[in-house]
């Protein structure tokens, strides 16, 4: 599937009825979510608070998404040397900065009541993303300082690899980091096992994060791919 | 080693800009070929693009050996030496060290590098450091690891613009010797060669 | 003698600078580290109890302001163009490069480190581990920091660029250094910690000379 969509006119026309489909989906699955989750019991511990879950786990989940689909894109782009692929890592960069950003605030807003801190740098979970989210930056940077387009996006590129190589290895060294401080941290309540009233909403608001992120994603691609044109035609007729 | 260079329908294009399109020669053992054109022609890119640092938009570059066409990456590593408007000589250092690892890097060893030297009468400058060199000294420097480390195929991009005339001379012979020993000679100029060379306009 | 040695040699000279090289990074270490005690106050329990890990960062960022123009000297005299052109290929080249800059700043940084954990409390027993980890994350610092020099040649800004490109990806030698060092001074078992963090060098110095060979080839095109 992914070959015929690698044909920018055959792209421009899928999303063009994908993405608001996609986003039609999103508010579907986010709502019924939210909309379960607002509506279970509260957390014998944690009280009403805990149902910011539902806005800031599936956040986190859908930045490391995102990460995995510049990885993706990079890799596709710097091995087919592939222009679409390219606008879409470029794409997608900005996303998940936003996803993970979301994800950050909610997990500080989640801990501030909780525990009296802004921040809680016992948790394995927000420590990973606020990384991730410098990984973002980093590549954003890297690009934007580059003037030579073809030449930012390669190395961006090159460094977008690296990153995913790198990004299990740091998720393992901050989960491990949390382990070792054990006596330090703050354990999340539920820990591992959640209560399955609480798990059929994650689920919901997870896989409508990840159709919101997908329709968003399209979106800005398509908007890259119009970019690109409308700076060709103007070279064009510069030169001409 | 090399002993042909063919150009087929080369295209080059930097950003938005087409360079040059359909581009086409081949350069034989024993043969100059010299590439004009105006400033921004693209002659230092099709130089480059010969020694594989640019992807060209269409078109080939081909080195033929004895047998057929050599493997691109080791013709190029082993057999090309590309001269440009940098001499890639470090001002803190010594010419002379600087000049044997030059040479050494390319294949030769010290003793080709200071006897190359004395041919191109840079004995004396070798203990100072590149940076009170002259221009056309440093020049001169560069150019000696062309006579020291032999390579079929020379890519040289103005290569005599700096030069004095005595200098020049001494380098049209050191060319005229590489040529009759096999070797092949691509250069971008502005000026005739001292040699006998084919012309092709990049811009036509 | 054989062309990788001449080449790292070259490189070696290049990095030393006349000794500039290595005063300089140590220099910084040294002066970034006064900045603590002078903002934290002098109470010595409260320095001893972070002595380690401020030693490591600011190690860390010592590292990284002195890898600035590994790369850079070379592509903008044109040198680079020759060494991609020679019979060793550009991994290689990268990897000499890294080799050198560790062999210059990392080890003189490795051994200043001990002497700036005692100066800020740290126990003299510690002195030993906190010499190994700064060498082995050296290497990943090197590595890595040669990773972000290579990637920045494009774009002619090196220094900051680098730090902000870099610094998330040594999130893994910062933990498993700091582990290291922090274990080991509070008697809990450090074998794990400084066996990832060689692990994690290791893998460095054979993964990266790919990315810096592909960042450099993008910078000459």
């Amino acid at each position: 599937m992914f070959s015929a969509l690698a044909n920018p006119l055959r792209f421009m026309a899928f999303s063009r009825w994908a993405a608001p489909l996609l986003g039609v989906l999103a508010t579907g699955l986010i709502g019924s979510g939210l909309w379960l989750g607002l509506n279970a019991p509260p957390d014998y511990q944690q009280g009403e608070t805990v149902k910011i879950m539902f806005i800031h786990v599936p956040a986190a989940w859908t930045s490391m998404l995102a990460y995995a689909c510049l990885g993706g894109a990079s890799f596709v782009s710097l091995v087919f040397r592939h222009a679409l692929a390219d606008a879409a890592a470029k794409a997608v960069a900005p996303l998940g900065a936003a996803f993970t950003a979301i994800a950050l605030i909610t997990g500080s807003l989640w801990g501030r009541p909780m525990w009296g801190a802004w921040w809680v740098w016992g948790d394995a979970r927000l420590v990973s993303v606020l990384v991730l989210l410098l990984l973002f930056v980093g590549y954003m940077a890297l690009r934007a300082s580059i003037d030579d387009e073809a030449r930012g996006a390669r190395a961006a590129e090159i460094l977008a690899l690296v990153g995913l190589i790198n990004l299990p290895i740091v998720k393992f060294s901050v989960e491990w980091w949390n382990t070792l401080h054990q006596g330090e941290s703050i354990m999340r309540a539920g820990g591992s096992t959640l209560a399955p009233v609480y798990l059929t909403p994650l689920l919901l608001a997870g896989a409508g994060y990840a159709a919101a992120f997908g329709a968003l994603w399209l979106e800005r691609i398509r908007a890259e791919v119009w970019r690109r044109r409308a700076t060709s035609l103007a070279l064009r007729a510069a030169l001409a | 080693m090399i002993s042909a260079l063919h150009i087929e329908n080369l295209a080059l294009q930097r950003g938005e800009k087409v360079l040059f399109r359909g581009v086409h020669f081949r350069v034989v053992a024993g043969e100059a070929m010299a590439l004009t054109g105006p400033n921004g022609a693209g002659k230092t890119s099709l130089l480059r693009a010969v020694a594989g640092f640019i992807r060209p938009v269409s078109g080939r570059v081909v080195f033929e050996g004895a047998d057929g066409p050599l493997p691109v990456d080791d013709a190029r590593r082993a057999g090309c030496h590309l001269v440009g408007h940098q001499d890639g000589l470090k001002a803190s250092r010594r010419a002379g060290d600087e000049l044997i690892f030059q040479v050494r890097w390319c294949g030769g060893d010290s003793a080709s590098a200071l006897a190359a030297a004395e041919h191109m009468g840079l004995t004396r400058l070798l203990s100072l450091e590149v940076r009170v060199l002259s221009e056309g000294q440093r020049r001169r420097l560069a150019l000696v690891r062309l006579i020291a480390s032999p390579r079929p195929l020379w890519l040289l991009d103005e290569p005599l613009a700096p030069l004095d005339a005595a200098s020049r001379s001494l380098f049209g012979a050191v060319m005229t010797r590489h040529l009759a020993g096999g070797g092949l000679i691509v250069a971008a100029v502005h000026d005739p060669l001292p040699l006998p060379a084919r012309m092709v306009d990049i811009s036509a | 003698m054989s062309v990788l040695t001449a080449l790292l040699r070259r490189e070696l000279a290049l990095a030393w600078a006349r000794g500039g090289g290595a005063l300089l990074a140590v220099g910084f270490f040294v002066a970034a580290t006064v900045m603590l005690p002078l903002a934290l106050g002098p109470a010595p329990e409260r320095l001893a109890a972070v002595s380690g890990g401020v030693t490591w960062v600011v190690l860390a960022l010592a590292s990284l302001l002195s890898l600035d123009r590994m790369f850079e000297r070379d592509f903008e005299d044109g040198a680079l163009d020759l060494l991609a052109l020679g019979p060793l290929p550009l991994e290689m080249v990268s990897a000499a490069k890294c080799l050198a800059q560790w062999t210059v700043n990392g080890a003189p940084l490795a051994a200043s480190a001990p002497f700036v954990a005692v100066a800020l409390g740290a126990r003299l027993t510690t002195a030993p581990m906190i010499f190994a980890a700064a060498a082995l994350g050296g290497v990943a610092f090197a590595f890595l920091g040669g990773t972000g020099a290579a990637l920045a040649l494009a774009s002619r800004r090196g220094g900051v660029l680098i730090a902000v490109v870099v610094l998330p990806l040594l999130t893994p030698p910062v933990i498993f250094g700091g582990a290291a060092v922090a274990n080991f001074t509070a008697g809990l078992p450090w074998a794990t910690a400084i066996t990832l963090l060689a692990a994690y060098a290791l893998a460095c110095v054979a993964l990266t000379p790919f990315a810096m060979a592909a960042a450099c080839r993008n910078a000459q095109s």
